[in-house]
């Protein structure tokens, strides 16, 4: 076809097409793109009690290219969120997710916005993959009224019922408990979606999980677990806090499948094969090798347990977003220019949203007493002093 | 409504197994009606959800007084409605539980109830009996004991708009699920910025019962009242447990119903028509004029059988069941104080910290310049709650202790 000697052309020789490329007529669809495309995982799944699926993954240009950009931009969101840390404009805790994107973005590709994600702290990358925009991931992290929750919540409590994000939750392992209930509640309602309910290796070892666990495979609820396992739980490497730390292992009853994290299109076909497996046999366990570049939070450096040699090497050899790059280009799906582009785009989108999110005013005092209750109670509150400040707890 | 107290022997063998050494389990559940002073012109009143205070003497009340003291049906009443088509039908308060639970499931298909032993069991007190059986397993959850989880898992549900009524078998278990009560139940409506709510109701069974021990005779009240976002109710009475139940199912709010161990067996009769109790509205349980005792949960006994030995001697005491925990009515309590002047709080949660405390802060806050007196407040000890019969009763107050303070305030 002539399109594909055009792109074969381009990939040799840029410079010739630059001036075509910009005309419309001869732009490449490469954006709309399905023919699909087989491509196989980095390392094949190991399984717990249940047949791992096949290393090939089913893919297409259009789909590879939205990875691609979606972690991209994950990636600006959280690199602008340490800036804007230390330059105080975020306070408090503030957990990034850089490294992991490959987790966010192969899972929304596998499932519809009417399956369930809830997850621990670690929230704003799974947000933005969930529908949220960028106004609201910053404007939530500097308090302002734009926020996802009307800067109530903060880094830890990013929340979107339209899309069933379930948040964003700060006490460790917590949230798990609460998945098992949104599986709980798919069932009742014979909804034929399912429930991710994410955590780390260091939630791993909470009493709630077997709880939760434990109950979900005894109702046959279509919960998913998920084990964002980065390797430490804030300070305390993996192996210094579980015995065992094969966390994909531990349901005993429940099945479990190790996936390459890193790995976009690994993480998409675990999942896929997970919401078949919950819909029909009840509750899983995923386990996804990921790894953070940042430490726990902002406050932490992340080095005083680890060596910069390991950051790095996992950096040069295991990034979501080069593993997609190099796809990419290999295929022949794009330039590297264009992907310059995308990257440079995405940057502008960050800085636009930051700038938007610095203007949108912090909350009227009045929304200190707001959503306490749902329905307004007329119960009075006071300030401080106690005489003075009164309110109404809407 | 009058409530009625159940027969002796019944009562005394459906309460926990304890050899009946304890003093006060018949005084407390078969004080005979007719020493109660009727005074002419007032009976025992209590004030309604819709606002309506029977103030007259209501012929059908006392005429139930009558018949619950007399063994024999005595035809001197002369009333026009025999016994048997008086209107209304008599319940158990955990009988007046269940029914309020199972019209609420009738009514809305997204009631659920989980918790140990409610479905197959039929409830540990009895109060689920035979929904399992009308609603399935699917609406009726019987639970493993891990109540950090399955608490969880009722607020999740909740979250997508299911309607769960988690049982502690015990409140004191539920300190195991604080965690969830306190950060996903009470604040999540907030920390979400208003996207969540989370129509949940958690109940069960708490205060001090018949030497259960230290760690089955907790008071949950005092360690949840903090809690921002949530609710607290006591229910005292079969007609109230009834209507609560049903308001907190229906709430849109997290509401913790609390239930108290003695007070399962109370009977009463209940109206057949559909009604609710309002959560945050405070019950006038007997009107007076020289002092306001405020109470709530099993201690509306003890205040009620001391209030006889008052008026025997010459006070007239305003009895006002608080009802609700979190928020305090401090419209009824204030209309109180503003006509008393002068308050006597009798709980059983402990003197530290306890709701009492709570309320003696509120309405000295509010309502200083209307007290004649400090506020007494009357608590349990600062103790676990120990086994020993003798020890277990002096942990709690007792009604001559509430006649004392109340001769004390009123010098």
């Amino acid at each position: 076809m002539a399109l594909s000697y055009l792109r074969s052309s381009s990939s040799r020789s840029a410079n010739l097409l630059r001036p075509l490329s910009s005309a419309a007529s001869l732009r490449r669809p490469i954006s709309t793109d399905t023919t699909p495309i087989t491509i196989e995982t980095s390392v094949p799944f190991t399984s717990h009690q249940c047949e791992a699926p096949s290393r090939s993954v089913e893919t297409n240009p259009s789909e590879l290219l939205t990875f691609f950009r979606d972690m991209a931009l994950m990636r600006r969101m959280e690199i602008a969120a340490d800036s804007l840390y230390k330059a105080k404009l975020i306070r408090g805790f503030c957990h990034l997710y850089d490294g992991q994107e490959a987790v966010a973005v192969g899972m929304e590709a596998a499932i519809t916005k009417k399956d369930c994600i809830i997850t621990a702290y670690r929230d704003h990358c799974t947000f933005v993959g969930r529908g949220g925009t960028l106004l609201e991931v910053f404007a939530e992290l500097m308090g302002r009224q734009a926020g996802c929750s009307k800067g109530k919540g903060g880094s830890m409590h990013f929340y979107k019922k339209d899309s069933n994000f379930y948040g964003g939750h700060g006490i460790v392992g917590a949230q798990v408990p609460l998945g098992c209930g949104l599986a709980f509640a798919q069932k009742y309602s014979k909804d034929e979606s399912v429930t991710f309910a994410l955590y780390g290796d260091g939630a791993a070892n909470q009493g709630q999980l077997f709880e939760a666990l434990n109950i979900s495979a005894l109702w046959d609820l279509p919960a998913i677990l998920v084990c964002e396992n980065n390797h430490y739980g804030m300070g305390t490497a993996e192996w210094r806090a579980a015995k065992s730390p094969a966390y994909y292992k531990r349901g005993d009853y429940v099945p479990g499948l190790k996936v390459d994290g890193m790995d976009a299109l690994a993480v998409k076909q675990a999942c896929k094969f997970a919401k078949e497996h919950a819909l029909k046999n009840g509750p899983i366990i995923l386990e996804m090798d990921t790894y953070r570049y940042h430490g726990h939070s902002m406050s932490d450096p992340g080095s005083t347990y680890r060596t910069r040699d390991e950051i790095s090497g996992v950096r040069q050899e295991r990034d979501p977003i080069e593993r997609v790059r190099k796809l990419v280009l290999s295929h022949d799906l794009a330039t590297e220019k264009e992907l310059k582009d995308i990257e440079k785009e995405v940057r502008k989108e960050v800085d636009n949203a930051i700038a938007q999110a610095k203007e949108s005013p912090m909350p009227e005092p009045s929304e200190l007493f707001s959503n306490v209750y749902a329905k307004g109670l007329g119960a009075e509150s006071f300030g401080a002093d106690r005489k003075e400040v009164r309110a109404t707890l809407a | 409504m009058a409530t009625g107290f159940h027969g002796v022997g019944a009562a005394v063998a459906a309460l926990s197994s304890s050899p009946s050494n304890s003093f006060d389990s018949k005084k407390l559940l078969c004080s005979p009606r007719r020493s109660f002073p009727v005074r002419k012109g007032a009976s025992f009143v209590v004030d309604r959800s819709d606002g309506s205070v029977n103030l007259d003497n209501n012929p059908k009340a006392r005429r139930a007084q009558q018949l619950i003291v007399n063994a024999v049906a005595n035809k001197a009443d002369s009333s026009p409605a025999s016994s048997s088509s008086k209107p209304g039908h008599e319940l158990l308060l955990f009988e007046a539980l269940r029914e309020g639970l199972e019209e609420e499931m009738d009514r809305d298909p997204r009631v659920c109830v989980m918790g140990e032993d409610v479905g197959h069991y039929g409830g540990s007190y009895k109060v689920t009996r035979g929904l399992a059986e009308k609603f399935g397993d699917l609406r009726v959850l019987d639970t493993p004991i891990a109540e950090n989880s399955f608490t969880g898992m009722g607020i999740g549900a909740a979250m997508t708009g299911l309607r769960p009524v988690v049982e502690g078998m015990n409140m004191g278990f539920l300190l195991l699920a604080f965690n969830q009560i306190s950060n996903n139940c009470g604040m999540l409506h907030y920390t979400s910025g208003g996207q969540f709510t989370i129509p949940i109701v958690i109940r069960g069974p708490g205060g001090v019962g018949r030497q259960l021990g230290a760690e089955h005779s907790q008071r949950l009240e005092s360690y949840f009242q903090s809690i921002p976002g949530i609710q607290m109710v006591a229910c005292s009475t079969p007609y109230n447990a009834k209507g609560l139940m049903k308001a907190a199912i229906r709430s849109e709010n997290p509401v913790i119903l609390f239930e108290h161990v003695l007070l399962y067996n109370l009977k009463e009769r209940l109206p057949d028509e559909d009604y609710i109790c309002n959560l945050e509205e405070a019950e006038m349980v007997r009107p007076g004029e020289h002092v306001t005792i405020l109470t709530y949960s099993r201690m509306r006994y003890h205040v009620m059988q001391a209030a006889k030995t008052l008026v025997n001697k010459g006070y007239d005491p305003e009895v006002i069941d608080i009802r609700s925990l979190k928020p305090f009515d401090l419209h009824t309590i204030g209309n109180s104080v503003k006509k008393t002047h002068r308050v006597l709080i009798v709980e059983e949660c402990m003197r530290t910290g306890g709701i009492g405390a709570s309320l003696t802060a509120a309405i000295t806050e509010n309502f200083h310049d209307y007290l004649d007196a400090p506020i007494m407040c009357l608590s349990s000890q600062d103790v676990p709650t120990p086994y020993a019969g003798t020890l277990e009763e002096w942990t709690v107050v007792q009604p001559a202790q509430i006649v004392t303070a109340v001769e004390q305030l009123c010098k």
